[in-house]
């Protein structure tokens, strides 16, 4: 073994470049014992703050009211929705593209970040991950939902039969389906491995019925040098799966619309446009949940302001190839030849929902801006108020590409102005935050939200690469 | 008969040295096959004084990946060919290039699947367990599991000492 090179050991010329970039600012106070790390995330599943039931209540009640609006659909059909022809997608299929988007980042950016070695994800990752599995199950329901009687789900199954219904398998809608269902079991495999190790400790640390649990879900997990090294490669081959299939998610989800001859849907950037949409709610919604978790969890020690600090920079990136994207999308409208994209462009813009439309300019475009603005960025309270907006235009976005295009189709008679979505769908996406929240904070009552074994790590590492330094 | 003997350490450095003279010393009934490292975290730096234990996740990531995509094409489009006799208005019967997309589906979802499940064999989990634990591993302490006959435990015993062990369990099987 000793003519191997040891990739762990910098050379003398690598930490001399290194001493004169050494971070203002530790991701995680290199002080912390592994043993606080444990009793830290541990006692987050006992005792949150007061604050977790307020909103794990809250989030109860707004469920509550979309299993009403969605009881009263169901025995009424989708007239109370005021869905009928052109407008047949309405809220129900902007908000499944909404929480599809969400869902989208969480997985993706830990697989990305985990492939390129960015340790700062470490205290982040695991919430993240699961709100992609949350998010996706949330969006599952909208397809239902948007069927209005959920019982005809049954004959849009695409499968040989004998009613001579053609699986088409060509249709979008068919990948769609499939890609979302590959990225959910993905998702949750991917989530569950890299969980196992933090299982273990909980198993270790628990009794009664959470014991039994925790001691079925790790597996038997001791942590040997043979589970480590096994789970390393295993890990890092998922994060490598995830990476194309959940691009290749969101590019699918745009080919429902770009693949038909709609106008303000027939746009070759469209895929590209989603999947950055897509990591720009998620990126939002980190940031949200990071604000959230560290106040009810205590988590001040881990979820730190450096961490934060990337995390806004990279959703401030990630915003600007959005704007970017978005510029493209109009502009290939408005140079384009087809005059019937243009219209519904300025009808998008100036008609019924030109509210929706600079709505999301003003939540998506404008505002990530005031993330340069150093108090936003350090005001947690203010930047949790941001991150709502940026959200909020996100949904926007979603609503302005699909109602507006029903609303001012090819033919005149699609021309309807007007229309607005009923109390009942409102009330169903409403519910859906709720159903979010509630299985959100359910989860990180039950399993633990920080990954301990990495922060472990990060620590290790950290005072590896200072003693290395000669800093510490 | 073997036994085992589990010794806890309270960091890297400590249960390197004891790696170390456990390299040194050729003792009778005993290999550093037979040693285990328990741990909180990765250890690379330890793991490399065990020498080459190799992991064979890959292969069933290779076989997923290879099985995937063929299962899903073939699945597909036999699907499609079931109804060789509906009108078609001259579209093809299997068309290729929206097979593809949900080829490449099956790849993925085939690849991961697969190497789960090589990753469980490769932790021989649930089924296998070793048969000393301590939950401080699971905290913050390095353990080292070893395998021996009875005869040489002593010896391992006064290694595990001379290192300022904080802990040792000992366990006698078959």
């Amino acid at each position: 073994m000793s003519h191997m090179i040891n990739h762990d050991v910098p050379d003398d010329n690598e930490i001399q470049i290194e001493k004169k970039f050494v971070p203002k600012d530790l991701d995680i106070d290199k002080d912390v014992s592994w043993a606080q790390i444990n009793k830290d995330v541990l006692r987050s599943l006992d005792r949150p703050r007061p604050v977790f039931w307020v909103i794990f209540f809250a989030a109860l009640a707004l469920f509550s009211f979309g299993v009403y609006c969605e009881k009263y659909q169901y025995e009424n059909g989708l007239g109370v929705a005021d869905l009928n022809n052109p407008q047949v997608w309405g809220l129900y299929i902007a908000t499944f593209i909404f929480w599809i988007g969400m869902g989208h980042s969480g997985t993706l950016l830990s697989a990305l970040l985990h492939i390129i070695h960015a340790d700062w994800r470490k205290p982040i990752y695991r919430y993240a991950e699961a709100m992609t599995t949350f998010s996706l199950l949330t969006a599952a329901l909208f397809v239902l939902i948007h069927l209005g009687r959920v019982w005809q789900f049954y004959y849009v199954v695409a499968y040989p039969n004998e009613r001579w219904v053609w699986p088409n398998f060509s249709s979008p809608l068919v990948w769609d389906a499939t890609a979302i269902g590959t990225y959910l079991t993905s998702s949750l495999l991917f989530l569950y491995t890299g969980m196992v190790p933090d299982l273990a400790i909980c198993r270790d640390n628990a009794t009664g019925a959470r014991k039994k649990l925790y001691t079925f879900m790790s597996l038997g997990w001791q942590g040997t040098d043979r589970q480590w090294a096994t789970f390393r490669v295993t890990y890092m081959t998922l994060a490598c799966f995830l990476m194309p299939l959940a691009v290749s998610v969101h590019s699918i989800v745009s080919t429902d619309f770009a693949v038909s001859q709609n106008p303000g849907w027939h746009i070759t950037s469209f895929p590209p446009y989603f999947v950055a949409g897509a990591l720009y709610s998620g990126c939002a919604v980190i940031i949200t949940l990071f604000i959230l978790l560290r106040y009810v969890f205590r988590f001040e020690a881990y979820m730190t302001m450096p961490i934060l600090n990337k995390l806004i920079k990279m959703t401030f990136a990630i915003a600007m190839v959005w704007n970017y994207l978005n510029i493209i999308e109009y502009s290939t409208v408005w140079y384009g030849a087809n005059e019937i994209a243009k219209q519904q462009l300025l009808d998008k813009m100036t008609g019924t929902y030109a509210p929706v439309f600079w709505g999301m300019v003003f939540c998506s475009t404008v505002m990530p801006f005031t993330l340069l603005i150093k108090f936003v960025r350090t005001h947690l309270p203010t930047l949790m108020v941001v991150s709502l907006i940026l959200n909020f235009g996100m949904w926007l976005e979603r609503v302005q590409i699909i109602t507006p295009t029903f609303g001012h189709s090819q033919y005149p008679w699609t021309w309807t102005s007007g229309w607005w979505p009923s109390w009942v769908q409102f009330g169903i996406v409403a519910g859906s935050f709720g159903w979010f929240t509630m299985l959100f904070m359910l989860y990180c009552k039950i399993f633990p939200t920080i990954s301990m074994y990495e922060v472990k790590e990060m620590v290790h590492d950290q005072s590896k690469m200072l003693k290395a330094k000669g800093v510490a | 008969m073997k036994s085992h003997l589990l010794a806890l350490y309270n960091n890297m450095e400590e249960a390197g040295l004891v790696l170390d003279e456990l390299n040194a010393t050729k003792l009778p009934g005993f290999s550093m096959k037979d040693v285990v490292i328990k741990s909180p975290i990765e250890h690379p730096e330890l793991s490399e004084k065990l020498g080459k234990r190799p992991v064979y996740v890959q292969l069933f990531t290779l076989l997923g990946v290879l099985f995937g995509p063929i299962t899903g094409l073939t699945l597909v489009a036999s699907a499609q060919a079931s109804f060789i006799y509906q009108v078609r208005g001259g579209r093809p019967v299997v068309p290729v290039p929206p097979d593809m997309v949900l080829t490449y589906e099956f790849f993925i979802l085939s690849g991961v699947l697969m190497t789960v499940i090589g990753c469980f064999i490769g932790w021989k989990l649930p089924g296998n367990r070793s048969p000393l634990y301590n939950t401080r591993v699971s905290e913050d302490k390095i353990g080292i599991l070893v395998k021996a006959e009875e005869s040489t435990i002593p010896y391992l015993n006064e290694i595990f000492k001379k290192h300022h062990s904080l802990e040792i369990l000992g366990e006698g099987v078959k």
